[in-house]
């Protein structure tokens, strides 16, 4: 039996009947037709439906879309103003933090999870904050680059006033 | 692949979802943080046929000290013992089992009455539950840890009962849990931990068996003074571990001793 489900996406209220087997993140894709968030695995392993549920990263594939009733839900096309990327988004393309790219989203929420829990983390805090993805290209070095790229341009943006939403540098 | 269909409902009390289990019946199941349970779901090895979803119960989700106990409601997620300055100071291994379960997306949702409950012979918690003599309280009565983990997956559950708490003694000697593994988020292929109580040291074992092991032979060494390394070598003893993908079942046993004297060190150094 279908059931309703009102929830925020990307800052915009939605509401949609749905059977309680539908996983959040194939709501996200089919109902909501925001494709951004990908599926690697059957396994909860490889973190590439990674979204922000009420600010905390979750795997989408893990939830039920019934379960996030009233939920603030964030995905990786929420990120962007306009044409002006995320400062994360801007750092993985200037650091080379993708090949094929199909994790990329999930780690990029990853980070933006782990951002606003640490702003300025090590390089071994990055590793263990992005534990939970998995990426086959890139071998995770220019991943960590990325990220600590856009903790510098998000920290000296905010040092300078700007908000941090508008862009980064 | 796509979870089989079930009926959902939320609960905001204790008393309601004991009430919708009961409604559903035997094949009614609570959903707690989801991550044991919708993986399985997702593979059909479990095809409930309704869900009880407790995540709305408040009354579920407290850390406090109380009597000498540490007190967590069923419903605390793992990154909440990671950070709580409560479990920091009376229970820290506690803490610092939690920082090493899964990853951040797993942690921000998984619940420890769900581990307690799935009882996974890999989970971290009911090691530490079985050394430290913790009570697993339900909404009907209250398990002694030693008489909670019957088997795999197997617990005196009954299938309208709830995990509504675990309670800890207080213990912040010294303390180590090492878990050994391949990537930095899986489960343990086997884990150790050693944390001293009263003067007296626990050992425990994870994945060396259906479920957790206490080495009462590696405690009793270390109590007539052997040192770590001769005491650990008794880690194995009475071990019959199955093999798994990961590990055969004499690298388990090896890694049980190496691990125990490990633990026992770190947690003195
Ligand atoms: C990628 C990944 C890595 C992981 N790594 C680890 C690890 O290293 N160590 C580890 O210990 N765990 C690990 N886990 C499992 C994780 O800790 C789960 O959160 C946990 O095992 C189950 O808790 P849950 O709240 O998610 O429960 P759920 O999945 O919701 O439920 C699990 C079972 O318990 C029952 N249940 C849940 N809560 C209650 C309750 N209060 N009363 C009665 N029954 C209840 C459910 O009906 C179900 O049968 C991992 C999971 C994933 C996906
Ligand atoms: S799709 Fe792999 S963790 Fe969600
Ligand atoms: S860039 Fe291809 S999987 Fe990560």
């Amino acid at each position: 039996m279908k059931r309703k489900v009102a929830l925020t996406v990307n800052g915009s209220r939605r509401e949609d009947e749905v059977e309680p087997r539908l996983l959040l993140v194939h709501y996200l894709r089919d109902v909501a037709g925001l494709t951004g968030t990908h599926i690697g695995c059957d396994t909860s392993q490889c973190g590439a439906c990674t979204v922000l549920v009420d600010g905390k990263a979750v795997k989408s594939c893990t939830l039920f879309a019934v379960q996030a009733q009233d939920a603030e839900v964030e995905t990786i096309e929420g990120l962007a103003t306009g044409d002006q990327l995320h400062p994360l988004q801007q750092a993985f393309w200037d650091n080379h933090g993708l090949q094929c790219g199909y994790c990329t989203p999930g780690f990029i929420m990853a980070g933006v999870y782990l951002l606003s829990q640490n702003p300025n983390p090590t390089d071994d805090e990055i590793r263990k904050g992005l534990e939970g993805n998995l990426c086959r290209c890139t071998g995770y070095v220019n991943i960590i680059k990325s990220v600590k790229d856009a903790a510098q341009k998000m920290g000296a943006a905010k040092g300078a006033g700007t908000p941090v939403a508008a862009g980064g540098e | 692949m796509i979870p089989a269909a079930f009926e959902y409902e939320r609960a905001t009390s204790v008393q309601q979802a004991s009430e919708l289990l009961q409604r559903f019946g035997e094949d009614a199941k609570v959903l707690a943080g989801g991550h044991s349970l919708i993986p399985l779901m997702r593979l059909r090895l479990s095809q409930p046929s309704a869900l009880v979803d407790i995540n709305p119960i408040k009354e579920l989700d407290y850390i406090t000290v109380e009597g000498g106990k540490l007190r967590v409601g069923a419903l605390v997620r793992h990154v909440q013992l990671q950070n709580s300055d409560t479990v920091k100071q009376n229970l820290p291994i506690l803490a610092e089992v939690a920082d090493e379960v899964g990853d951040n997306q797993v942690r921000n949702l998984g619940s420890i009455g769900g581990v307690m409950a799935h009882a996974d012979a890999a989970g971290d918690y009911p090691t530490l539950a079985l050394i430290l003599d913790a009570e697993i309280v339900t909404n009907k009565r209250r398990h002694a840890a030693k008489d909670f983990f019957k088997d795999i997956f197997t617990t005196p559950l009954e299938h309208d009962e709830l995990v509504c708490e675990v309670v800890f003694p207080i213990a912040n000697g010294p303390h180590k849990y090492i878990k050994f593994r391949r990537r930095l988020f899986d489960w343990a292929i086997v884990g150790a931990a050693a944390q001293k109580v009263d003067g007296g040291w626990r050992i425990g074992l994870t994945n060396v068996g259906p479920t957790p092991v206490r080495s009462t032979a590696v405690e009793q060494a270390l109590a007539s003074g052997a040192s770590p390394a001769d005491a650990a070598e008794h880690a194995s003893d009475g071990l019959n571990p199955s093999a798994d993908l990961r590990a055969s079942a004499d690298y388990k046993k090896h890694l049980a001793r190496v691990l125990t004297r490990r633990a026992i060190e770190q947690a003195s150094a």
